[in-house]
């Protein structure tokens, strides 16, 4: 009876830190196996193949005439595509060093200094500026107005007057050729 | 006593999983193909593919749809963007109306824009009555076809090539069976006769990679390409599964172990 | 009985309030189980296991399901091929439908043998029923919702039976439809309420619980605790048990999710549903096939009942009957360890269960229906026959003392 005691102590002491391991470590292979049943659950909420296919926009430039502007959807915003002519590259660039409320040299802004690509979504709430189509007020500064707080825009995209705090967003584009531009 | 149970059982089982659900009328077995994308650790053969597209594309695209494809799924099948972006644009695809907002053109018909690799396939008819009105019954969508089959790929690889100039004898024989002239028989087809005629000759396609257009080799390949386009994330959850079956092996294991020691001085 | 003094002062502050930590305690380390529960016992925990997987990969599922008859097929075939692991949750999901109901049936049949039904538990049983019919409506409705011609044509079939009851069955019928024909108002409910039964589950579960906590786990040798030996704290030695329970679950599930995903499905609903064609053979999932057998088992008339009421009534009897069983079988002796010769009808009863689900798949025709009334019929009698018979005459083997008076004899007998 000694005998089983004595073998039950050594038994409980050496198997208890045996327990404690095997605990530990199934503890953590079970914590990982949870962590990896999580991930795709949260993946899934990610954007989908469909989604990302449409993250990028094609715009054939070929047809917009100097001073003509289009409006092209991207990620569900409208983009201006605006070809600008003399007159606006010279004043963008002339407006450098006026005060500006968000400073950004005309230059940062463009790749080719007659495309002007803008999110046409206002930085101060979220609407879109007018002055795409001929007959829409521009706003003093020549480029676009936004009718719902009174945010004017340059022939650059940046506020100039307004609450609006930022100038026009420049989504991120490639020229795929002269006559193709793909934004995103 | 249990053993003869779970014995029992699986004869029932076995039984009625084997039983066609056709009421009685003879269906020969179905052919067997060894497919790469069968079994545990099964994965599409990449080349077989894009043989199985070339002939959806030259052939079966006249009257099936695959539209719950879209033409940037190709990239699985090796294609590069331009290559994408080059299939798709051999199709067009109709628009509700033009810039100006007509639903016409100047030369009366519908405008049209090329699809492009965000697309999804383009099916050859506007519409099924259209389809019906071509074919005189409606060719069914293909992106599905593998799966929308009692035996899958094994059918489908039977059907294409189960075709017979003469109706066998067990057929011939069967109660209510009547002859029909103006149909196809094909002893797969549930019914018997079907409106395709026969689709898979010799030498149909003349495939890009050099492999020998036999006709049995065009119907295990458009097989294997209708399987992907039913099952196009077969690779990855063959091999996902692998990975995970491992992981819960070595968990289940620990989980044992560990439930021995706790339960090493319990008397039960 | 008493709750433990709780060392941690933000525990003691929290469980003075809210006795959170006090039931949790009370529900593991210091709730007493029969320590000869065997593997049996695991199936209640993996039940519970699968109603939070199906919660949480349908919730996830609902994220990009559309419930309009023009969308909702496609919308599934989008969740297949576009969203990230949409396929692994779609596949789990639908298999996971059909592994809540083998684990579920197979928690029945041990309550079947080991008479866990009988007092003091007829109210946990119950409940239990109640939790099965709930799953049953859940699973037809989330049935429906892909869109296929099975959810169509399964849907047309069981909805337009309550057309059987008299007076008020079409007004059912149409109520039911929102309509004239299963169509989008139908999807559009089944959708809403396929969301919800699930919660009522889950309340029910909750219930099944604390009936279960009020009289304890029944055990293999039908004989009730009696003194502190018999039992060991649910904490930690089911809480390990049941965890490798899930483990071995888990593989057993998701080897039909990697690999044959499309096993426990029928092909025809990968055709989207067409109201003009209707497919060959309707056919329910698997585990509606022994109640699809029974309804179309009866094909006559029964005096003044018409034989399609006749069919539905004696389905839904042939669960409703399940809540009695507590007083049609009055044998003092619970488990069927003890019972030789009512062990023999159980083990016929479990096979004529099967032989249902075979026939519910074949057509209805030929030797087919004499086969199909001859398993209903038999399914009756055992509960309304055999076993009100069985409690009265049989002889019984002697039942041990106690749990752990067995349990040391089995150990000496090693």
């Amino acid at each position: 009876m000694a005998d089983t005691a004595t073998n039950v102590e050594n038994k409980t002491e050496d198997g208890e830190s045996r327990r404690d391991f095997l605990l530990l470590a199934t503890s953590a292979v079970g914590a990982a196996g949870v962590a990896g049943a999580i991930w795709p659950f949260v993946d899934s909420m990610n954007p989908a193949a469909d989604v990302l296919a449409l993250s990028t926009t094609e715009v054939d430039i070929s047809q917009i005439e100097e001073g003509q502007s289009v409006t092209v959807v991207w990620r569900g915003k409208p983009v201006f595509v605006r070809h600008r002519n003399a007159e606006e590259i010279e004043q963008a660039a002339k407006d450098d060093s006026a005060s500006l409320v968000d400073v950004q040299k005309d230059a940062d802004r463009v790749q080719k200094p007659e495309w002007l690509i803008l999110i046409g979504v206002c930085t101060h709430l979220g609407c879109v500026p007018l002055g795409q189509k001929p007959g829409d007020p521009r706003g003093d500064f020549g480029g676009w107005f936004c009718p719902c707080h009174g945010s004017h825009y340059d022939t650059s995209g940046r506020i100039r007057k307004g609450p609006a705090p930022l100038n026009l967003a420049v989504p991120p584009y490639e020229f795929l050729d002269d006559e193709h531009v793909k934004i995103g | 006593m249990r053993k003869l149970f779970i014995a029992a059982v699986a004869a029932l089982t076995l039984s009625a999983g084997a039983a066609q659900a056709s009421g009685g009328a003879y269906v020969p077995e179905l052919k067997d193909v060894n497919w790469s994308f069968e079994g545990f650790f099964g994965q599409y053969d990449q080349k077989q593919l894009r043989r199985g597209f070339q002939i959806y594309n030259e052939v079966c695209s006249a009257c099936h749809s695959l539209r719950l494809v879209s033409y940037r799924n190709l990239s699985a099948l090796g294609f590069t963007e331009d290559e994408i972006k080059e299939i798709a644009a051999e199709k067009s695809i109709r628009l509700p109306h033009g810039d100006a907002g007509a639903l016409l053109n100047d030369d009366g018909e519908f405008f049209t824009r090329e699809a492009k690799p965000s697309d999804k396939f383009v099916s050859p008819f506007p519409n099924d009555a259209a389809a019906i009105d071509a074919n005189g019954a409606l060719p069914p969508d293909l992106s599905l076809i593998a799966k929308a089959r009692l035996g899958g790929p094994q059918y489908l690889y039977s059907f294409l090539t189960g075709y017979m100039e003469e109706v066998p004898e067990e057929v011939m024989h069967q109660k209510g069976f009547i002859l029909n002239e103006d149909k196809n028989f094909n002893v797969y087809f549930p019914g018997y006769y079907t409106s395709m005629p026969p689709q898979i000759m010799d030498e149909m396609v003349e495939y890009e990679d050099g492999t020998e257009a036999t006709a049995a080799q065009h119907a295990e390949d458009i097989v294997a390409f209708l399987n992907w386009a039913a099952e196009p994330e077969l690779d990855e959850r063959k091999s996902l599964g692998l990975k995970v079956m491992l992981f819960l092996l070595v968990l289940t294991a620990m989980l044992y172990a560990l439930k021995r020691k706790i339960w090493a001085d319990v008397k039960h | 009985m008493s709750s433990p003094e709780w060392n941690n002062p933000v525990v003691k502050w929290v469980d003075d309030r809210l006795p959170v930590f006090s039931l949790m305690h009370h529900s593991t380390a210091g709730y007493p189980t029969p320590r000869n529960l065997s593997y049996w016992w695991n199936f209640g925990s993996l039940a519970l296991t699968v109603l939070i997987v199906m919660v949480v990969s349908g919730i996830f599922l609902v994220m990009s399901y559309t419930p309009h008859v023009d969308m909702a097929f496609d919308s599934v075939e989008r969740i297949m091929r576009d969203v990230n692991y949409g396929w692994l949750i779609r596949y789990i999901h639908m298999n996971g439908a059909s592994m809540f109901f083998i684990v579920v049936y197979v928690h029945i049949f041990r309550g079947l043998y080991y008479g866990s039904y009988k007092g003091p538990r007829e109210i946990l049983w119950i409940l239990g029923v109640i939790i099965m019919l709930l799953m049953m409506g859940t699973a037809f409705m989330g049935y429906v919702l892909p869109w296929g011609q099975m959810s169509l044509w399964g849907a047309t079939v069981i909805t337009n039976l309550f057309s059987a009851f008299p007076i008020v069955g079409d007004f059912i019928v149409t109520l039911l439809w929102g309509g004239f024909s299963v169509d989008n108002p139908t999807l559009n409910r089944f959708f809403s309420l396929h969301y919800l039964l699930p919660f009522v589950l889950f309340a029910f579960v909750g219930l099944h619980l604390w009936a279960l906590h009020a009289v304890k786990s029944n055990n293999p040798l039908g004989v009730e605790m009696k003194q502190p030996e018999d039992s060991i704290p649910f904490h930690p030695y089911f809480t390990i048990k049941d965890l490798f329970g899930m483990g071995l679950f888990f593989m057993f599930f998701l080897f039909f999710v990697f690999w044959a995903p499309n096993f426990f499905g029928e092909p025809d609903n990968y055709i989207p549903a067409n109201p003009m064609v209707t497919p060959p053979h309707i056919v329910p999932e698997w585990y509606f096939l022994p109640f699809y057998a029974i309804l179309r088992a009866i094909t006559f008339d029964i005096f003044i009942i018409p034989a399609k009421l006749g069919g539905v009534l004696a389905m839904f009897s042939s669960i409703i009957l399940l809540m009695v069983l507590p007083w049609l079988d009055r044998s003092k002796v619970k488990s069927c360890k003890f019972r030789p010769v009512y062990k023999w009808f159980f083990w016929i009863l479990f096979l004529d269960c099967v032989f249902l689900g075979y026939l519910g798949k074949k057509p209805a025709e030929g030797s087919y229906i004499i086969m199909a009334q001859l398993a209903t019929l038999y399914y009756f009698a055992h509960f309304l026959v055999i076993l009100p018979l069985m409690s009265k005459i049989e002889k019984v083997v002697d039942l041990p003392e106690s749990i752990s008076a067995a349990v040391l004899k089995k150990s000496e007998d090693a």
